[in-house]
């Protein structure tokens, strides 16, 4: 197996607010190799946006605390100034947002904009020289009629293709790591593959490492390589996407894949979800945070679960759960399908 | 942008011929008073009277009257009561002096504005911030009426490096007219110095958390540019439609007061001394005046509102 480019260390990332500290990002790591599609998946508040761009060096403020290690190609990145943070950002790790609406300023043409990001980091790049750049990007991401269409403002745009000039600009430097914070989620279903496609190629042709966040394991299922599952700040499960499609061992993984609508089964009653909702990172319960809204729940559980290798066979799978690998298998088979069954108090809500 | 041009020459005649209209109506058609037994003083004969009457028409029907000072007015004959010099040649003659103050004025709190805005914005939260927040609060603050006394006598009078009044035309001597206009410009920029800091500091702290500036911190710009390119440039757009309507408020009436405390002899201080005459003519010609410049600021910012948003399209949006 190749070296790392990107290795994640037990990054922290909390933030002062007059209520406390929201440690919104405990302890998270993970390796990025060349070419690799890494995806963050969880619910909104996991944390896994906050990964992301303490990555990139975004989080950075006054009331921000990062403890941690973010190593690029061996450069420490969390102790990295902020001039050279500014060199990196673009350069060698680029970042897709996920509302293509909001992500480009709506004042200037989207060729410019994009032959800004290039001219940021070389400087004697002629406008001539980087429009021709920005054409053969939007021709690479399939934007038709290049040519014009980069002299268009963003609203001239649709929603999918405004995305694949946000893909545009993030390749425009050749950066050696692609961080995709939900970039399908504000697209129809149908354009929704079409950019997932974008990316999949991008990453097979450019040997671009990708760290994909995300919400939705539909998306994780078409391009992921390796998927970390988080929950309320912390990793809960990681693996290969084999290993978290067929053999889940953290029951809120189980609960995200039993919330799955699927095409190839039938209809359900009433559409799957998880009951309750996600701690305050304030006022987390103790032990396993999942803890409030688990089925399964019994006395271990306030304990604390490192996250380990529970499977003799798969040292690379690890979660955090007390539950042994037997009473998974069996607890997660709902209605002869990975599920997470309601639990007794929440459930009829 | 043909069409939007027509519709709004259409509009600045609509709004100019309601303006006269109840100008007329509010000081010809509602004082119960016959304007010729008033400029024939106390002691009129009725004959007197009758002459005057007939002289300035007073005697035909309302409308007619109102058609043929219309008349007048584009002619350049309207003629004011006493004196009787022509309304047009008169306030010709005072516009350089208020557009020398009202212009001046208006670069100085445009400029100050959006400097201690911009400053505040990039430093909100912190002592420089606080700082420009108290000075911009006080400006807000002070009223014309006293802060022009103040500068007054501590400039003119106890310091005395500066006049404490009246116009110099800048052909007669520029340094002198500069010299006087340095306190009425400051009267009349300092509250909206204060207020443009205001505007502009929200509406940059509202854009730094858009996304797109973001995007253009995640590309790699330096803050710098982020602030400039970015955050200052989008914040511009609202403010820039302010300073074009306040603009236009200045010339047609705000600098009344100003031109007042400095006897400086504009266009304002013409409006205010005819109106006190109650002499139509003039209070009509100054109105219409007024009323023009703030529909043409109106449709300049329109238009630069445009260019500056590329989402505005003038031909749908525009309405005069």
């Amino acid at each position: 197996m190749s070296a790392p480019l990107l290795s994640v260390k037990d990054l922290r990332v909390g933030f002062a607010t007059e209520a406390g500290v929201i440690q919104a990002v405990d302890g998270v790591s993970f390796d990025l190799r060349p070419g690799e599609v890494v995806a963050i998946v969880g619910e909104s508040g996991s944390g896994k946006s906050v990964t992301a761009q303490t990555i990139i060096g975004l989080t950075r403020a006054n009331n921000a605390r990062i403890e941690g290690s973010v190593k690029l190609g061996g450069e420490e990145l969390t102790s990295a100034g902020d001039a050279a943070m500014r060199r990196l950002r673009g350069e060698r790790i680029a970042m897709v947002f996920q509302d293509p609406m909001t992500s480009f300023n709506p004042v200037y043409r989207l060729g410019d904009q994009i032959v800004e990001a290039i001219r940021a980091h070389r400087p004697d790049t002629s406008k001539k020289q980087g429009r021709e750049r920005v054409v053969g990007l939007f021709e690479a991401v399939g934007i038709p009629n290049a040519e014009q269409r980069i002299d268009d403002y963003p609203h001239e745009f649709s929603g999918g293709m405004r995305q694949r000039a946000m893909i545009a600009m993030a390749l425009s430097l050749e950066p050696e790591v692609l961080i995709a914070d939900e970039p399908t989620t504000a697209l129809d279903v149908t354009i929704q593959a079409q950019i997932l496609d974008l990316l999949a190629r991008l990453n097979r042709e450019r040997n671009l490492a990708t760290i994909l966040i995300t919400h939705d394991l539909g998306v994780v299922a078409e391009v992921a390589d390796r998927v970390l599952v988080m929950y309320a700040g912390k990793v809960v499960e990681e693996g290969t996407l084999d290993e978290i499609f067929y053999d889940p061992q953290h029951p809120y993984t189980w609960g995200l894949l039993g919330s799955l609508t699927r095409i190839d089964r039938p209809r359900p009653h009433r559409l799957p979800q998880i009951a309750g909702s996600p701690p305050s990172l304030l006022d987390l319960p103790k032990g396993c945070p999942f803890r409030p809204r688990c089925p399964h729940e019994f006395s271990k559980c306030p304990q604390y679960p490192p996250l380990e290798a529970r499977l003799p066979d798969s040292p690379g799978h690890r979660d955090r759960c007390w539950l042994t690998p037997e009473e998974k298998r069996e607890k997660r088979q709902v209605e002869g399908q990975i599920g997470l069954e309601a639990p007794r108090e929440v459930g009829q809500a | 942008m043909a069409r939007f041009v027509a519709r709004r020459l259409a509009g600045m005649v609509a709004v100019l011929f309601a303006v006269s209209v109840i100008v007329f109506v509010v000081f010809m058609v509602l004082p119960k008073q016959n304007p010729a037994q008033t400029l024939a003083g106390k002691n009129a004969t009725p004959v007197l009277v009758k002459n005057i009457e007939e002289e300035w028409g007073f005697d035909e029907s309302l409308p007619q009257q109102y058609l043929s000072m219309m008349e007048k007015i584009f002619t350049g004959e309207l003629i004011q009561y006493s004196p009787r010099l022509p309304v047009l040649d008169l306030i010709v003659e005072k516009v350089p002096a208020t557009f020398s103050l009202t212009i001046g004025a208006a670069l100085i709190w445009l400029f100050f504005g959006l400097l201690l805005g911009y400053l505040s914005a990039i430093r909100a939260g912190g002592w420089l911030d606080r700082i420009l927040t108290g000075v911009s609060i006080a400006g807000i603050s002070i009223p014309v009426f006293l802060l022009a006394p103040v500068l007054i006598f501590v400039f003119a009078n106890k310091l005395e490096i500066l006049p404490n009044g009246q116009y110099v035309p800048f052909e007669e001597d520029p340094v002198e007219w500069l010299k006087h206009l340095i306190l009425p410009w400051i009267t009349l920029a300092v509250l909206s110095i204060g207020f443009y800091s205001r505007v502009l500091r929200s509406n940059m702290l509202d854009v730094m958390n858009e996304d797109y500036v973001r995007t253009a911190r995640a590309k790699g710009l330096s803050e710098r540019q982020v602030m400039t390119r970015h955050v200052l440039r989008n914040s511009l757009i609202p403010v820039i439609t302010l300073f074009g309507l306040d603009f236009g408020a200045t010339i047609a009436g705000t600098a009344i007061i100003t031109e007042a405390i400095f006897d400086i002899d504009g266009v304002g201080n013409y409006a205010a001394d005819a109106v006190q005459k109650f002499e139509l003519p003039p209070i009509m010609g100054v109105a219409l005046y007024g009323a023009f410049f703030v529909v043409l600021l109106n449709t300049i910012v329109d238009v630069v509102y445009a260019y500056l948003d590329p989402r505005v399209r003038l031909g749908e949006s525009a309405s005069a």
